[in-house]
């Protein structure tokens, strides 16, 4: 601490403006910091490799990413209430499966989609009863509970084998390039995204989102219904995991047991990249968004660079850490910011 | 017991209040009264039973036996709505704000402005410049200075967290607001001005109850003291220099 520790004194620090700023230009900095992360890595991606930067590939690309990015969307909402959701990969899973046996029971395309994005509700809708009127200490047993069960119950349904019958209208969903570079999927992630950037901005109950993540406590004693907000939001990811199978069976043209495994991780992760904090209360959908194409952009160039495979777990791995440690010196810098505060 | 008269009903009235804890009498029939335009402080040493009453008044917890009246109307705090209901606000010590959250969504979290009214409460849309201008205004009358109502409560120092806690009860309790410790966190200069805020609330015709340790600040604010000792109320004084000692055994029983 410095010479101008003088509580309690009214005079103003004649060097706050300045330090001010330069504090305010380095808490904006922080908040877009995933997208300058973002742009770098395209430029350095793109000046090393032609292959890059062709519209077949950033179509491709934006493919790649679309099943992470929904699904990130779902886990930033839990992550803002500083709840966690590992189920959404196996319920991906369950949906393509439960989707696959309604084809095969002769339902038409329009009740598969709902049967496909409902699994998804009721997982989220189990996940987020149970956390809340079970009174579970966190939503990491449960949700881990619910990871086990849906990949248990999509292996028991399907035998544990690929069913090869998705219809051509989810297979355009799911699959389809248009103008030989915008996915199908991308416009959906684009339409959800800006479902939930309204809902998080805009609505009520994106305001008791983010109240119920700063102080829960406090959210219950001022009167916002805190647990009708958290299963909410569990039922939300778990819609997203059923749009996020619906995409993936459409790429594929199968339902099948095994689809998303791990992906929850990746979800996480993409989560943590954009900026979001495990301490809850903070996060944005862009950010998101940015997260999940860094992790794909990451895979991409990779391999378009020809670099052994097992290397990009490990990438992805350091780019989290970072990601994190951006989020504590973003904390150490508010604080700082607060100190100045209370001494101007 | 001294006892103080003031004209006209009081706005709140505790008559015979019992609270227990299993076995524990954490309120042991309490009765008070604060008036319109009154400041109320509320001493006593830790385990008094002063945080058990004012969340009772709260409606964290419920009275066990005895009645809570309001302008002599008996009157059921079952619940923290319900007292948000009947005009009581409370700002507590931990001061319930949302540091990720800016001063308008502070003031009207769970009450958001927000339309329109046929929708459920949760899908409306909020009307962002319909808060921030009446919290505006409430911040101005109570002359409260933030650095920007745009930036989070939590980029904020002590005093200002806590004027912005008091401003948001002050805006929403029609008739009582219960300040639990408001000084304890803050420096001389930051107390002082939590301090004007709780006489500026005085002058807005409303009843204010004060939990506080700092004798110093009840003799400055406070019209009337009550003391407890052991969930009982052993004393009333008007809080003044002359009365300290006074208020001083009662808080710590050196007359029984």
């Amino acid at each position: 601490m410095t010479s101008d520790d003088t509580r309690d004194q009214s005079v103003p620090d004649p060097g706050v403006p300045g330090r001010h700023r330069m504090l305010e230009i380095g808490l904006l900095l922080l908040r877009i910091g995933p997208a300058i992360g973002l742009l770098t890595l395209i430029v350095v991606i793109a000046q090393l490799t032609p292959a890059f930067a062709t519209p077949r590939n950033l179509g491709n690309l934006l493919s790649q990413s679309a099943v992470i990015s929904v699904l990130a969307m779902g886990q930033l909402l839990v992550i803002i209430t500083r709840g966690i959701d590992l189920s959404v990969g196996s319920t991906l899973a369950l949906a393509t499966v439960t989707g696959a046996l309604a084809t095969a029971a002769g339902l038409s395309t329009p009740i598969v989609i709902g049967v496909i994005v409902l699994t998804g509700v009721a997982v989220g809708a189990v996940n987020g009863i149970v956390y809340v009127f079970g009174r579970l200490p966190h939503p990491f047993i449960i949700t881990l509970a619910t990871l086990s069960i849906a990949r248990g119950l999509a292996l028991w349904l399907s035998d544990g084998r690929p069913i090869q019958n998705t219809p051509d209208p989810i297979r355009f969903i799911g699959g389809e390039i248009l103008f030989g570079w915008l996915p199908v999927s991308t416009i959906l992630v684009a339409a959800i995204a800006f479902a939930i950037l309204l809902l998080t901005t805009r609505l009520v109950a994106g305001r008791w989102i983010y109240a119920v993540g700063g102080n829960p406590d406090a959210a219950r004693r001022i009167g916002i219904p805190a647990g009708g907000t958290l299963v909410a939001v569990y039922v939300i990811s778990g819609l997203m995991a059923g749009v996020a199978g619906l995409l993936t069976a459409g790429r594929t043209g199968a339902g099948a047991p095994t689809f998303g495994t791990l992906a929850e991780l990746d979800a996480i992760a993409a989560v943590v990249i954009g900026g979001a904090s495990f301490l809850g209360g903070r996060g944005h959908v862009g950010n998101a968004i940015v997260g999940a194409l860094m992790i794909a952009v990451i895979r991409n160039g990779m391999n378009l660079l020809n670099v052994d495979s097992f290397f990009q777990p490990m990438v992805i791995g350091v780019v989290i850490v970072l990601a994190v440690e951006a989020d504590v010196v973003r904390t150490h810098v508010e604080q700082r910011f607060r100190l100045r505060r209370a001494l101007a | 017991m001294t006892a103080i008269t003031m004209a006209g009903s009081p706005v709140l009235a505790v008559s015979d209040g019992v609270k227990r804890f299993g076995g524990v009498v954490a309120l042991d029939h309490v009765s008070l009264s604060v008036h319109a335009g009154e400041v109320l402080a509320v001493l006593g040493d830790n385990g008094a039973g002063k945080s058990t009453l004012i969340k009772c008044l709260a409606g964290v917890h419920r009275l066990d036996e005895g009645t809570i009246t309001m302008d002599g109307v008996p009157v059921k705090i079952d619940s923290p709505p319900a007292a948000q209901a009947l005009g009581i606000e409370t700002v507590y010590q931990d001061l319930a704000l949302f540091d990720n959250l800016d001063p308008p969504s502070n003031f009207y979290a769970g009450r958001e402005i927000a339309g329109p009214r046929w929708l459920p409460r949760g899908l409306r849309v909020i009307r962002p410049g319909a808060m921030r201008r009446a919290t505006d205004a409430v911040l101005t009358e109570l002359r409260v200075t933030l650095p920007s109502v745009g930036t989070t409560v939590g980029l904020m120092s002590g005093g200002q967290r806590q004027a912005v806690a008091v401003a948001r009860a002050a805006a929403f309790a029609s008739r009582v607001v219960v300040l639990d410790e408001p000084t304890a966190a803050l420096g001389a200069r930051e107390s002082r001005s939590v301090l004007d805020l709780i006489t500026r609330l005085r002058e807005q015709g409303k009843a204010v109850i004060v939990i506080s340790h700092a004798l110093d600040h009840v003799i400055e604010v406070a019209d009337r003291a009550v003391v407890m000792r052991r969930g009982r109320v052993v004393g009333e004084e008007v809080p003044t220099r002359e009365n300290q000692p006074r208020l001083v055994s009662l808080i710590v029983g050196g007359d029984a």
